[in-house]
């Protein structure tokens, strides 16, 4: 059963090949069997699962399932779970048990999915490897020697080792499309405001949106279809049409103008890496797409600016984490000075305290103009950059990472070396645009991502062009060895 | 050297909403703590901020009574800092872009010219929650019933030029929110508040002196004392030589006196950013004509009407509309008894009188505008005399009864009737012969005299006027 896709397993549940007890059996086995040694899960919550997985096989039953009822799903840790422990990997939320599912969570409650578990990432999804969570780092389930990616690492390694049929996940700078590439599985960011952010864990609430990672683009359609539209609860969700994202799979790519982003080709970018993405380039333009070469002068910059708005943003969100009212709280404060530093001091990870001193900096009386104000304004001309290219072609595509997955420990020490793994990645959150990462092939038995990218609101036409590729390849249907 | 006294207030209003500016919770004073307090005002993971729509349109009210340039796009910003009543680590406020911008309000000055007061900016935010430091044996209790309250913070220009002005442009702003009905105005319970800038400089000199900002004051007489006492502070200290430190003072009510708090050379920088989880308000005209709409007749316009409208003058007006309640009494007791005069003499005296001697607002007065307006109709009408009305409204005050049956009861009802006056008229006359004697010998005085006999035969239910006319005649014959 765990070889089949989301959409495959729908069909099965639909004429009852297996219940969803099975179903969620299965992959409860395969978790308590297999998850040691990738540490993709925090916490599993079994019971509840199969609680859940016999109600939606009574409301099949009874002729009242919906399009994801019974189906098994795992959430990334970082969505609070009314009444199951929501950590964002912290240990500052390692008692932290929410009286309030998120959004993204009520929704596919509401649709019948089955919750497995919580899924290990980044602490408060600050990281690119997985390697900064307080529960140890998530291994790559193609080479347990090396990581997953991050920060949804735990989400893509499940899915790529087929722990569970799919997965959310949240992409702040790449923490979706980047361990979906080094993973390879299907990972789609949505436009910014296209999912609710309201129970999702902020780490910079202008980047930050949800998505899903699951094995092909049309289950993320499934899911995109059940997790997005206007949440009154979140301002900055928008009160824009959700499309019928399976509808449009099918529809022919004559035409297709693709975008070639030259900032995504230039120096650093692995040969390997290079080729198997020219290859995907070359199926579609056997599906009927023309190729343009497009310039993005400002993307250059994507980086620094990240790296100043999303700290800023990180350095005020974390500040509620005092050790007052919940959350971790050292053993005898002295006094309330004492009570912060040693809280906040003994529960955030190294990460984490070095991007609260970056964005305390940042928004400082004297720099702010210098850093806040101009990477606001870099953001804008990032965006203007992406829209004048959204004028010439349909899509962008390029590699979604420099390199395929790197060893454990590799980057850990190389705080820099580890942000330009999201080099490729991160202009999209600060455009605010929609894009996925699906596989392209290997290197060396490590997987490549292909980054597609499209305007705002064209999620349709993301997981469309995906699709297509997906059924001349079958990259995507690929599982380790280990896993099969 | 001759001082000149420099003063800005920072009022902080509370806005009446039912619910907090970001979040459903109820916003009732008084409950047991922290049982007004969602998720988001506790500031758990993952909630987010959504801006109670009523709050903007109070705002904008505001801005409309004091005809400011409305912030056509607003932005809410974080102000950080750690405290452990603030849950967030941030406050939600409004920094570079506010919703009200340049206003104005008018004071009346004591001799009776009217200044003209700038309001700077007013802008929205939440409130902290409270931290208790009585009754948890040396750990602080932390109650956060109050944080995410909508607050309205107008900030008004250094214009006030002593601690009278302060309070004057103080009660203008308490009568005008009031007036609104966007704030309780309950100064006990902190709903109004203030924090005062204050500096001295040279007569004559252009430039402000360093000022000082006393924090959290919460009646119009502390605003006057702390101000006052800030003022002489500084005062003694540029004259000793000595240099006025910028920082933020409390004031001892029990002693008179401020205290330095903390300096503004340590104080915090609170690094203000858009907030990210909140759009900018857009204020289009629709909303604000229909908030326009709204707008009840302000108190310089009631004041203004009263005046024309009842013939009142200027001060009379000035307390009939000092509180919307109080004019709105007003009206309804004149309509009454359909005399304004008479209605405004006893409004501002013997009813504000009683209300004063019993602690009470107007709006709990045991004697409401219907049934004084009842009385004073007694009064014109003749039924009773001004003087006897005086002890009905007090029986009325006690009982809750309404005039007429309490004269009914008592028998209060003037004697009108021209015989029965006569009758005691003779009776007087024929019991005083000396005095009729000297009335006839020219001494007109004696008149009163015998007035007052008669109102004692007639235990004061006498028309006095009647008696008047009926004595002359009988004198004169």
């Amino acid at each position: 059963m765990h070889r089949k896709t989301l959409i495959e397993l729908r069909d099965g549940l639909q004429r009852g090949d297996f219940s969803s007890v099975e179903l969620t059996e299965h992959f409860l086995h395969r978790i308590d069997t297999r998850d040691r040694e990738l540490n993709a899960f925090i916490t599993v919550t079994g019971e509840l699962a199969l609680a859940a997985a016999r109600e939606a096989d009574r409301r099949r039953a009874a002729g009242q399932a919906g399009p994801l009822t019974g189906l098994p799903i795992a959430h990334k840790d970082i969505f609070c779970t009314d009444g199951v422990r929501t950590s964002c990997a912290s240990r500052m939320l390692d008692n932290f048990i929410a009286p309030y599912d998120a959004t993204v969570v009520e929704r596919f409650k509401t649709a019948g999915a089955v919750m497995l578990g919580k899924t290990n990432m980044d602490e408060f999804a600050m990281g690119s490897s997985n390697e900064t969570s307080f529960y140890g780092p998530v291994r790559n389930p193609w080479d347990r020697e090396r990581v997953p990616g991050g920060s949804s690492g735990g989400s893509a390694a499940a899915v790529a080792a087929r722990l569970a049929p799919a997965a959310t996940g949240t992409d702040t700078g790449g923490s979706i499309r980047q361990p979906a590439a080094l993973c390879g599985v299907t990972g789609l960011k949505p436009t910014y405001g296209r999912v609710s952010r309201w129970g999702m864990i902020a780490f910079a609430s202008s980047l930050d949106q949800g998505g899903p990672i699951a094995q092909s683009a049309a289950d993320c359609a499934l899911l995109l279809g059940a997790m997005a539209g206007f949440d009154e609860r979140d301002s900055t969700s928008m009160d824009h049409p959700v499309d019928d994202y399976l509808a449009a799979l099918e529809r022919p790519l004559d035409g297709l103008r693709i975008g070639l982003a030259r900032p995504f080709f230039g120096e650093g970018l692995d040969t390997g890496v290079e080729r198997r993405v020219r290859e995907a380039l070359a199926v579609y333009e056997g599906l009927g797409a023309t190729l343009v070469d497009i310039d993005l002068p400002h993307v250059h910059l994507s980086v620094p600016a990240y790296y100043v708005v999303a700290p800023a943003e990180c350095s005020s969100n974390l500040s509620r984490y005092d050790g007052v009212r919940f959350g971790y709280r050292c053993q005898d404060p002295q006094d309330l000075l004492d009570l912060y530093t040693r809280s906040r001091g003994e529960a955030f990870g190294e990460e984490v305290k070095r991007r609260i001193m970056v964005g305390t900096y940042a928004l400082s009386a004297g720099y702010y103009d210098a850093y806040y104000l101009k990477a606001q304004k870099v953001r804008r001309l990032i965006r203007d950059d992406f829209l004048r290219a959204f004028e010439q072609v349909d899509v962008l595509m390029g590699p979604t990472t420099p390199t395929p997955a790197f060893r454990l420990g590799e980057k850990a020490a190389d705080p820099i070396g580890m942000y330009l793994s999201d080099i490729y990645t991160i202009a999209v959150n600060l455009a605010g645009l929609p894009a996925l990462s699906i596989p392209a092939g290997q290197v060396d038995g490590l997987p490549v991502g292909l980054q597609i990218i499209g305007n705002h609101w064209d999620e349709a036409r993301l997981l469309n062009v995906a699709h297509r590729f997906q059924q001349e390849t079958d990259w995507h249907r690929a599982i380790p060895a280990d896993y099969a | 050297m001759e001082w000149e006294t420099v003063i800005g207030l920072e009022i902080h209003a509370q806005l009446a909403t039912r619910s907090k500016i970001f979040s459903g919770a109820p916003t009732a004073y008084g409950a047991e703590p922290n049982t007004q307090a969602c998720a988001i005002d506790l500031g758990l993971p993952g909630v987010l901020p959504v801006l109670n729509a009523e709050a903007v349109r109070m705002a904008v009210k505001f801005g409309l009574a004091i005809e400011a340039e409305l912030g056509r796009r607003s932005v809410f910003a974080r102000k950080n800092y750690f405290y452990p009543d603030l849950p967030k680590g941030y406050q939600i406020s409004q920094y570079e872009l506010p919703i009200v911008g340049l206003g104005h309000v008018d004071i009346e000055l004591p001799d009776g010219q009217t200044k003209r007061i700038g309001v700077t900016r007013a802008h929205l935010e939440e409130d902290a929650g409270k931290s208790l430091h009585e009754d948890f044996a040396g750990m602080t209790g932390i109650d956060l019933n109050r944080a995410g309250t909508p607050l309205l913070e107008i900030v008004s220009e250094p214009d006030l030029r002593s601690p009278q002005e302060a309070v004057a442009y103080m009660r203008k702003i308490h009568a005008l929110v009031r007036y609104l009905g966007i704030c309780d105005g309950n100064m006990q319970e902190g709903s109004f508040r203030c924090d005062a800038n204050v500096s001295v400089r040279p007569r004559g000199s252009h430039e402000f002196g360093t000022r000082t900002e006393i924090k959290n004051l919460n009646s119009f007489r502390f605003v006057e004392q702390a101000i006052a006492y800030e003022v002489e502070r500084q005062i003694e200290v540029l004259e000793s030589g000595g240099a006025v430190v910028q920082e933020t003072r409390l004031f001892d009510a029990e002693r008179g006196r401020t205290r330095a708090m903390r300096s503004k050379e340590e104080a915090n920088d609170y690094r203000y950013f858009p907030d990210p989880d909140l759009l900018p308000v857009v204020l289009d005209d629709a909303l604000i004509e229909s908030v326009r709409a709204t707008l009840p007749e302000l108190p310089d316009a009631k004041r203004r009407r009263f005046m024309d409208q009842y013939g009142l003058g200027r001060e009379e007006a000035g307390l009939l509309t000092a509180s919307r309640e109080t004019a709105d009494y007003f009206e309804a007791v004149a309509e009454h008894c359909g005399d304004a005069r008479l209605a405004a003499n006893w409004v501002i005296v013997e009813l504000t009188g009683a209300l004063n001697r019993a602690g009470l607002d107007i709006t709990a007065s045991p004697v409401d505008a219907a049934r004084l307006g009842g009385l004073l109709a007694r009064i014109r009408d003749n039924t009773i005399s001004g003087k006897i009305a005086k002890g009905v409204f007090e029986k009325m005050w006690q009982s809750g009864e309404d005039a007429d049956t309490i004269i009914e009861r008592e028998g209060l009802r003037q004697i009108s009737d021209e015989g029965a006056i006569e009758t005691m008229i003779d009776e007087v006359l024929a019991n005083n012969p000396a005095q009729v004697a000297q009335f006839k010998a020219g001494k007109e005085k004696v008149l009163g005299f015998f007035v007052g006999q008669v109102m004692k035969l007639s235990r004061g239910k006498a028309n006095p006027a009647q008696v008047n006319q009926i004595l002359r005649r009988k004198l004169a014959e």
